[in-house]
């Protein structure tokens, strides 16, 4: 059974040049699925659509035309059905400045209605498991940029949502700190056996995470879908990455690409 | 909010400057500190001046909390529509244009009743400070808060009580901080025409009877009532406020 759907979208936005009545696509003919429980990483270069497919995703803005749909509903024609069922790590930690790092881990479930106790439980849980005991009290100015990102992934799950979103979650941290934060990451994805969606700029963390690896090209189609370890087996590494970039527009395609 | 020792002495520069010109000029013109202080006494201790000044500050509390409450939800449906800003927002540039002294006037001749006209005063007075206020704060609030708080899918409820209440807040207080000084001003003007009890009708009195120290006294009492409040408000934003790094907060 899929999770997530796209069939055949398009959304279409205004160009920058307002008043001229132009529109661009930021995404066009887009079809891909996630099946339950798949970890799918999706890379492409800036402006190639990934955050306007976040966007309809969430439901955050509707498809021009072409059928979204997201544990069975349309996300944005019933975006109440999906509460609590999709969690977010987002670029950047995007925390509330008025609400200390327990209370920024419990909103998702105060949102979803989740009883105060219960979810100051999963909270205080979650703050301990990515080591961030001892700071639930500290407000997020108080709180280093990786130690922000933490409680923000600690966010996400505490919801244990059906559908994990991530978007690039780590590349607004220092090379070390990602490093530390993406491993622990990734335990935790997989612990968690979630659906999990990935946007990233890095190849190796595509391939590192996913399980199966979407190429986006603008404007916003999937130019390459690649299974991971199919790939590895018959590429290697090396060359698999090579393959990623050249889907992407970054290399001339070689014989051996064939996009979907 | 600290009350510095060069407030105190700024004060005091003042209060002794006063005092000399007390020793060359008539009572009239410039009475003698002691009687000042004796009269602004008197105002705490005498049952009819004492609830003078209290109508004059819980008028000012009404209008504002109105002026608040009405200029809150016109932020709001703004900040929600695009359409009613382009409706409200000419009709609050127009309503900034016309002076209290205009609204006295209508107010005399729509209204009946005086502390109904004295409450709409201030309220049409202030409405366009509170609105733009609240308004600037609604839109102010992080996009990237915004889309954050929408992926967990929440009512409409809850994304007020969580994300816009909160990050209105701050526009909110400063109104407030802000408004209090310019309604203290409305009010009296207010008083002046119309009113059987108040600080501006005692103002007035102090006039027509030349009593120079009486209206300095009375004037000390609505200035003590503004820094007392604004103190009491700065008191509030340092306690909603408490999660800003103490660089950003209130001194």
């Amino acid at each position: 059974m899929s999770a997530v759907i796209f069939n055949n979208v398009a959304k279409q936005f205004e160009s920058s040049d307002s008043g001229t009545g132009l529109q661009r696509y930021a995404v066009q003919a887009l079809t891909f699925e996630v099946g339950a429980g798949e970890i799918v990483a999706v890379v492409g270069k800036t402006g190639c659509g990934k955050s306007t497919m976040f966007n309809l995703l969430i439901g955050l803005i509707a498809p021009t035309s072409g059928h979204v749909e997201v544990l069975g509903h349309n996300p944005f024609g019933e975006f109440d059905r999906l509460r609590g069922k999709i969690g977010v790590v987002f670029q950047n930690d995007r925390l509330l400045p008025w609400r200390n790092a327990l209370d920024n881990v419990a909103y998702g479930l105060e949102l979803s209605k989740v009883p105060h106790d219960e979810r100051y439980e999963a909270a205080r849980g979650w703050l301990t498991q990515l080591g961030l005991s001892g700071h639930e009290q500290e407000y997020p100015h108080a709180l280093s940029g990786g130690m922000r990102q933490r409680v923000s992934i600690a966010r996400a799950f505490a919801t244990h949502p059906q559908i994990l979103l991530c978007d690039e979650p780590f590349s607004a941290l220092d090379e070390l700190t990602g490093a530390t934060l993406r491993r622990e990451f990734q335990t935790l994805v997989r612990e968690t056996t979630q659906t999990s969606l990935f946007i990233t700029h890095s190849i190796r963390e595509a391939i590192e995470l996913g399980q199966r690896i979407l190429v986006f090209r603008a404007p916003g189609h999937v130019a390459l879908e690649i299974d991971v370890q199919q790939a590895l087996a018959e590429h290697g590494e090396s060359r698999l990455k090579e393959i990623i970039l050249e889907a992407m527009g970054d290399k001339p395609a070689a014989p051996d690409i064939h996009p979907s | 909010m600290a009350i510095r020792k060069e407030a105190f002495i700024a004060a005091g520069g003042v209060v002794v400057v006063w005092q000399i010109a007390a020793f060359f000029f008539p009572p009239f013109l410039f009475p003698p500190v002691p009687a000042i202080f004796r009269q602004f006494l008197d105002i705490f201790t005498k049952g009819s001046q004492v609830s003078s000044a209290l109508a004059t500050f819980a008028r000012i509390l009404a209008g504002m909390a109105g002026a608040f409450v009405v200029g809150g939800l016109v932020a709001i449906a703004m900040g929600a529509s695009k359409k009613v800003t382009r409706y409200c927002y000419p009709l609050l540039n127009f309503n900034q244009g016309i002076p209290a002294l205009s609204w006295v006037v209508i107010s005399i001749i729509w209204f009946k009743n005086t502390e109904f006209r004295i409450w709409f005063i201030i309220v049409m007075t202030t409405l366009p400070a509170f609105t733009f206020q609240i308004y600037d704060a609604y839109r102010a609030i992080s996009k990237d808060l915004l889309e954050m708080s929408l992926s967990f899918h929440p009512n409409r409820v809850d994304l007020f009580r969580t994300l816009i209440w909160p990050g209105v807040v701050p526009g909110i207080v400063t109104a407030w901080k802000v408004n209090i000084g310019n309604v203290s001003r409305v009010v009296v003007v207010a008083e002046l025409v119309g009113a059987t009890n108040g600080v501006g009708y005692e103002l007035l009195e102090r006039q027509q009877l030349f009593d120079m120290a009486g209206a300095i006294a009375w004037t000390l009492v609505l200035v003590a009532f503004v820094v007392i409040s604004q103190h009491a408000i700065t008191l509030v934003e340092r306690r909603v406020l408490r999660y800003r790094p103490e660089s950003e907060r209130s001194s």
